[in-house]
């Protein structure tokens, strides 16, 4: 038996433990709701976690696992929520099963998103460090911003696009207007579950350990790890900077359409460059390259602000002071000489043996 | 309105932007990194003036003062409490720790101010004029903007090339081993530019809400994001590209928002930034950074 568990290689066995731990807290959160010991505030955030997680590790492929700084990933978000309910909102009377018009409306999203990001990828990503993290959150901006002003309908003679309102789409009797300015798009309907949202997210995990642990994974870590020496073995750097970059923007449109599916409303002004920020918070929290940690910090830091509820307005004030202190916890050398003084691990050893004495 | 008077208004605000570009750029330039928490310096240097001005009455020019010292006061022990512990640690976790003093910063305010939006007392008492016969007008506001903003400019400029304090920068900026070496106090340094930094921001405040009168906790957010993009448009890190950049991305903010769109200023703005970016990856007077192998 113990021979069997040490044939399986390191990464499948980290992968297993954490679709593993997916699993079992999917499984305690629909116990909670079946037993009725989970309140409705809880409920509401359930599908929210799936997809901020989603995010989460969609943009650690890009920061984490590619070494770019990106400070526009809403905006992939942002398009994939748009593409999908444009596309759910007008079939809703043509497609009436609802498990396949929303697996086409992922689709639709993720195709989107994943276009949008291998042409910003190809025009960007020559440029490096923070000239690159400035241009993703231009990128990010514009597309929030266009999407604020374009009014999108349909009718017989096929879709019209204006930039003004919703008159000048000169739509004829039989047309709907569906994406609405800074109103956005309304009564998407609300497809999104729970459960589609966890299946959804161990897909993204397992697109993401996969793409990692194959032969073009080893080279987007070469490129992060130093693109010279990649390129000098005959990487081709723009191909696998992209692909990892249109993926990552992919999977981002899935968390977006999940999103636009989850509420039923969509504006363009959320996915600003608050939500892109707040994203590369739970990735850099979670840690570099680590997709389990990322989903953890995603959950932690979207349940933090909730359960800070009873702090009324000071709740997001905590929740800035409680990130500046973690971030110096972790990094400040202080901390650093205090945590190896006092973890658990040093105060084990000293329990159980004796420490050996330093020359 | 005539395109002259777009453009000397696109000048007066991308002065503003170019004052606060240059607290970014002098801190990426000496600490390299990004102090996400500047925007909010600005925004707090508007409540400190409307606060002095509108519950202690004091005067325009004594609240201004008194704004300049009190976020010189902020940006010193923001830098000393959150950035100075994380020297080393990776530049990642320093941004981080911006964004959270931004948040942190936005969230005090919220508290103490409330979130609807202040109406901000112009703090310049200089009437308007208008040129060719009335076909140009020119508001006081930025009647004192350009001035100002070239005044401290070239102060600025002559400080850094002449003075110890102002060489000791370049030279952490340049090479922060090497500066050492020489005898350079660098945390003292960063602090300073820390501290030049607040008070130009504090300036820039003042002359910002002073046109544009809507004061909220989250209103130095904006333009604290397009003053970053001003210092990148010029060349992170580059004294003069700040500069140059501030004022360009005013004029065609102004520019696009009065010819093409209103809604779209933002956007345009961004998209000219990505062009110069993709003609010249390191901006306008970014210097070429040579890799080595």
């Amino acid at each position: 038996m113990k021979k069997n568990i040490l044939k399986i290689n390191k990464s499948t066995r980290n992968n297993m433990v954490t679709i593993g731990l997916i699993v079992i807290a999917y499984a305690i959160c629909q116990s909670m709701i079946v037993t009725g010991n989970m309140s409705n505030l809880l409920q509401n955030l359930l599908v929210s976690l799936c997809y901020y997680s989603i995010m989460a590790i969609s943009l650690n492929l890009t920061v984490g696992i590619l070494g770019h700084l990106s400070l526009g990933h809403a905006g992939f978000m942002c398009i994939g929520a748009f593409a999908g309910a444009f596309f759910s909102k007008s079939m809703v009377n043509t497609i009436d099963n609802t498990f396949i018009r929303f697996t086409l409306a992922i689709l639709i999203g993720a195709a989107f998103a994943g276009l949008f990001g291998v042409i910003i990828g190809v025009a960007v990503l020559r440029l490096r460090g923070d000239y690159l993290a400035i241009v993703t959150l231009a990128f990010g901006e514009i597309i929030k911003n266009v999407l604020n002003v374009l009014y999108i309908g349909y009718d017989k003679r096929g879709i019209h696009i204006s930039a003004e309102d919703a008159m000048s789409l000169n739509l004829d009797e039989s047309g709907v207007v569906i994406v609405k300015g800074a109103q956005g798009i309304s009564g998407t309907p609300r497809d999104a579950t729970f459960t589609i949202g966890v299946i959804l997210l161990i897909i993204s995990y397992l697109i993401i350990v996969n793409l990692v642990n194959s032969r073009s994974g080893r080279a987007i870590m070469s490129i992060r790890d130093n693109h010279i020496a990649a390129e000098s073995v005959g990487i081709n750097i723009t191909k696998y900077k992209i692909l990892a970059f249109s993926i990552s923007a992919a999977l981002a449109g899935v968390a977006g359409v999940l999103y636009s599916h989850n509420i039923s409303s969509v504006q363009s002004s959320k996915f600003g460059y608050n939500m892109s920020i707040m994203i590369l918070v739970y990735v850099v929290l979670g840690g570099m390259g680590n997709l389990r940690g990322s989903i953890f910090a995603a959950i932690l830091l979207t349940l933090l602000p909730e359960y800070l509820r009873f702090l009324r307005d000071y709740r997001m004030l905590i929740y800035a002071i409680v990130l500046i202190i973690m971030m110096l916890f972790n990094w400040a050398p202080a901390c650093i000489e205090w945590r190896k003084k006092f973890s658990f691990k040093n105060l084990l050893g000293s329990v159980f043996r004796k420490t050996k004495k330093e020359v | 309105m005539s395109f002259i008077t777009y453009l000397i208004n696109g000048i007066s605000l991308g002065s503003v932007y170019a004052m606060i570009a240059l607290g970014y750029t002098m801190v990426y330039g000496i600490a390299k990194m990004l102090n996400f928490a500047h925007g909010d310096v600005i925004m707090v240097g508007g409540f400190i003036i409307f606060t002095l001005m509108s519950s202690l009455g004091l005067s325009p020019v004594l609240a201004v003062l008194i704004a300049i010292v009190l976020c010189t006061v902020l940006g010193v022990t923001i830098e000393g409490v959150a950035y100075k512990p994380l020297r080393k640690a990776p530049s990642l976790a320093v941004l981080i720790t911006a964004i959270g003093v931004s948040y942190l910063l936005q969230n005090l305010a919220l508290l103490i101010f409330g979130a609807g939006s202040k109406s901000f007392t112009s703090v310049i008492p200089v009437p308007a004029i208008s040129l060719a016969g009335g076909r140009i007008p020119i508001s006081g506001e930025t009647l004192v903007t350009i001035p100002v903003c070239i005044i401290i400019m070239i102060a600025l400029t002559i400080f850094i090339k002449k003075s110890k304090t102002g060489r000791a920068m370049v030279a952490v900026s340049e090479d922060k081993e090497a500066a050492v070496l020489m005898g350079v106090n660098v945390n003292k340094t960063i602090a300073i530019t820390f501290a030049i930094g607040s008070a130009l921001a504090a300036i820039a405040s003042a002359l910002m809400f002073s046109t544009y009168t809507n004061l909220s906790s989250t209103s130095g957010a904006m333009p604290g994001i397009k003053a970053f993009i001003a210092a990148v448009f010029g060349g992170i890190g580059s004294i003069p590209g700040a500069m140059i950049g501030g004022i360009l991305l005013g004029i065609i903010e102004i520019l696009s928002k009065a010819y093409i769109s209103t809604q779209l200023g933002d956007a345009i703005v961004f998209l000219v930034l990505i062009i110069v970016l993709l003609v010249k990856p390191t901006g306008i007077l970014g210097k070429k950074i040579q890799e080595k192998v």
